[in-house]
């Protein structure tokens, strides 16, 4: 299996806070891989040095063995690195599908024309429709982000990063505040993905991880805990005391 | 929904065509013309409010659209100023529209380097550099007196007549209107082709979620600087504009006054619609005019509230508010 995404000893400190301790992790191509660890453990921080939005103390970052530590975050989207946030971050003031066009017309290099109307670019509409569709928000596609329930802007979320069609993709927490009934429809999307995708996920739904997962790695205070299969995760006791003791206090 | 259902979904019409032109967009260009037949004798003020619009629409585009927050926009409006009366003066340069496009040149220049630098930072610091910024600039043409004329700034300039066969109008300024509304026309319409273009959508989308403009690949600092040179080459028409109706220019070009003005303008009308600068810069004008000649003193304390009742009840300014009563209006048709 190619390695697509890789970290060699990453670290980061805040202050004195160490929140990311000498991380060593291997992200495979068509990988299901899913990071766990209590609230705190350094699960987002972790992503942050991933997509660029922080730059480590030290280690390495590399994409398909290209040292890209020093690049920059939007650059590394344009190699395939691609992540939602455990925040929503949204174009609030916007619909829907302008939502999506974003992402979709920075893809396609569309984003950048300034003389013919971002009407006219067709396929760029299109394409976030029939994105919007897989995700069943086809119907409120015209409503303004800021009146719509958060499990919607939590779908959005998904919808602005899919139209990225990355090649790696992070998903932090993407079903926290999503109604259970609704939360199937993001592991459908990601189902329907390419299977070549790397896919590492972190949620704190230890049904959806397990139903989710190949492969898992727990954090725990920012460094790896312990990594495995499901099934190995689910026996390892030390994890169960460590991780799922804390679980149950943060929810 | 199939294919085809999606092409014709609602959302995607409406973002298809938000482009499209509006039978009212019409309006202010008819009223505009009208004014020049009903009002001969105002046309010096007429010619003023449209540099103003000009100068608020050039605002509108890095403040409205891609939220860099300025108060320093007065920098590029008295570039554009001084180098149409500074090439006068000396005799270099006197004709007016590729006089224009070298103010537009100058000031798109100086705001492509300011840029470069400042908007790298945000927020207060943001607006406290152009701030600084601009006050520069005003030290240095108040200081370079054998250039700038310093305080009292260069007056009789020699402007060409416009495409060799009409001379600036001294008394009524028939000329000037004319002229003036003509190059707005023509920047307005660029303007707005720019904010409905995909480039102007991904302005929008850095003013809604820097952060977010990031993570979707977006090279949101090149964006920027290309904004607002963009945005300084307009302001800086605006300027040359007033330079040459004016035959003078002076310290008053690069100032505070103007740059807080324009800002004013802006959100009273309704920033981040295009059409607020021509909403505002007409209201403030009008005001201004008639009632600080009535209540010299009084009538900034009446601006100064109608500003806090803006700010704290309606963001969306004058336009803003007709677009909720509009909105209101339907919702209550609407009802069965
Ligand atoms: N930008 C930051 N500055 C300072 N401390 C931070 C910052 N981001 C995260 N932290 C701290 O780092 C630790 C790890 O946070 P985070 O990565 O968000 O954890 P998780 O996502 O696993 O819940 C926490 O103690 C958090 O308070
Ligand atoms: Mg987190």
């Amino acid at each position: 299996m190619t390695v697509l995404l890789e970290t060699q000893s990453v670290s980061k400190n805040f202050g004195a806070l160490r929140a990311t301790r000498e991380v060593s992790f291997k992200l495979e191509e068509g990988a299901r891989h899913a990071l766990i660890g209590p609230n705190g453990a350094g699960k987002t921080t972790f992503i942050n040095l991933l997509t660029g939005v922080l730059p480590p103390n030290s280690g390495k970052v590399l994409l398909k063995d290209r040292d890209i530590t020093q690049m920059a975050q939007a650059e590394r989207v344009k190699l395939g690195i691609a992540r939602t946030f455990q925040i929503n971050r949204l174009f609030r003031g916007l619909s829907v599908l302008e939502n999506v066009y974003m992402a979709v017309a920075e893809r396609v290099g569309a984003a950048p024309k300034m003389l013919t109307p971002a009407g006219a670019q067709r396929d760029v509409i299109d394409e976030s429709m029939q994105l919007l569709e897989s995700l069943k928000l086809a119907d409120i596609a015209h409503h303004t982000i800021v009146g719509l329930p958060y499990g919607r802007q939590r779908l959005v979320e998904l919808a602005i990063t899919l139209g990225l069609k990355p090649e790696v993709l992070l998903l932090d927490e993407p079903a926290a505040g999503v109604p259970s009934a609704e939360s199937h429809i993001i592991l459908d999307a990601i189902d329907a993905l390419p299977k070549t995708i790397g896919v590492l996920i972190i949620d704190h739904d230890m049904d959806l991880v397990f139903r989710f997962a190949k492969r898992i790695t727990v954090l725990v205070r920012g460094a790896i805990f312990a990594e495995g299969t499901p099934k190995e995760i689910g026996a390892n006791p030390d994890v169960r005391a460590v991780y799922l003791g804390q679980a149950t206090q943060h929810g | 929904m199939s294919a085809t259902d999606l092409q014709n979904h609602p959302a995607a019409r409406a973002l298809a065509q938000r482009h499209r032109l509006r039978v009212w967009e019409g309006l202010p260009w008819l009223l505009a013309l009208a004014c020049y037949f009903a009002f001969p004798r105002y046309l010096g003020f007429g010619t003023e409010i449209l540099i103003t619009v000009l100068f608020a629409i050039s605002l509108d585009l890095a403040l409205g659209y891609a939220g860099i927050v300025t108060l320093g926009h007065a920098a590029f409006f008295g570039a554009g100023a001084y180098t149409v009366g500074m090439l006068a003066k000396n005799g270099i340069w006197t004709e007016p529209i590729t006089g224009l496009l070298l103010g537009a040149a100058v000031a798109g220049l100086i705001g492509f380097l300011s840029g470069l630098v400042l908007l790298r930072t945000a927020g207060l610091t943001l607006l406290m550099l152009t701030l600084c910024f601009m006050g520069l600039l005003e030290e240095s043409a108040n200081m370079g007196a054998d250039f700038t004329g310093g305080f009292d700034g260069l007056d009789s300039l020699p402007i060409k007549p416009i495409v060799g066969m009409f001379e600036f109008d001294v008394l009524y300024s028939k000329t000037q209107y004319l002229y003036v509304l003509a190059v707005l026309f023509v920047c307005f319409v660029f303007t707005r082709t720019l904010v409905y273009s995909p480039f102007g959508h991904s302005l929008t989308g850095i003013r809604e979620n820097t952060l977010r403009m990031h993570a979707v690949g977006a090279p949101v600092e090149r964006r920027l600087v290309i904004c607002y040179t963009i945005s300084a080459a307009i302001a800086g028409i605006a300027g040359a504009l007033w330079a040459q109706a004016n035959a003078y220019v002076n310290l008053s070009t690069l100032g505070l006054d103007r740059a807080a003005t324009v800002l004013i303008i802006l959100v009273l009308g309704g920033y981040g619609r295009l059409y607020g600068a021509f909403v505002g810069a007409f209201v403030y004008m009008m005001l201004e005019h008639f009632l600080s000649k009535l209540y010299p003193e009084a009538w900034q304390l009446g601006l100064g509230l109608l500003l806090v009742v803006i700010a704290l009840f309606a963001r969306g300014g004058i336009l803003g508010i007709g677009e909720e009563l509009r909105r209101r209006f339907r919702g209550w048709r609407n009802k069965p």
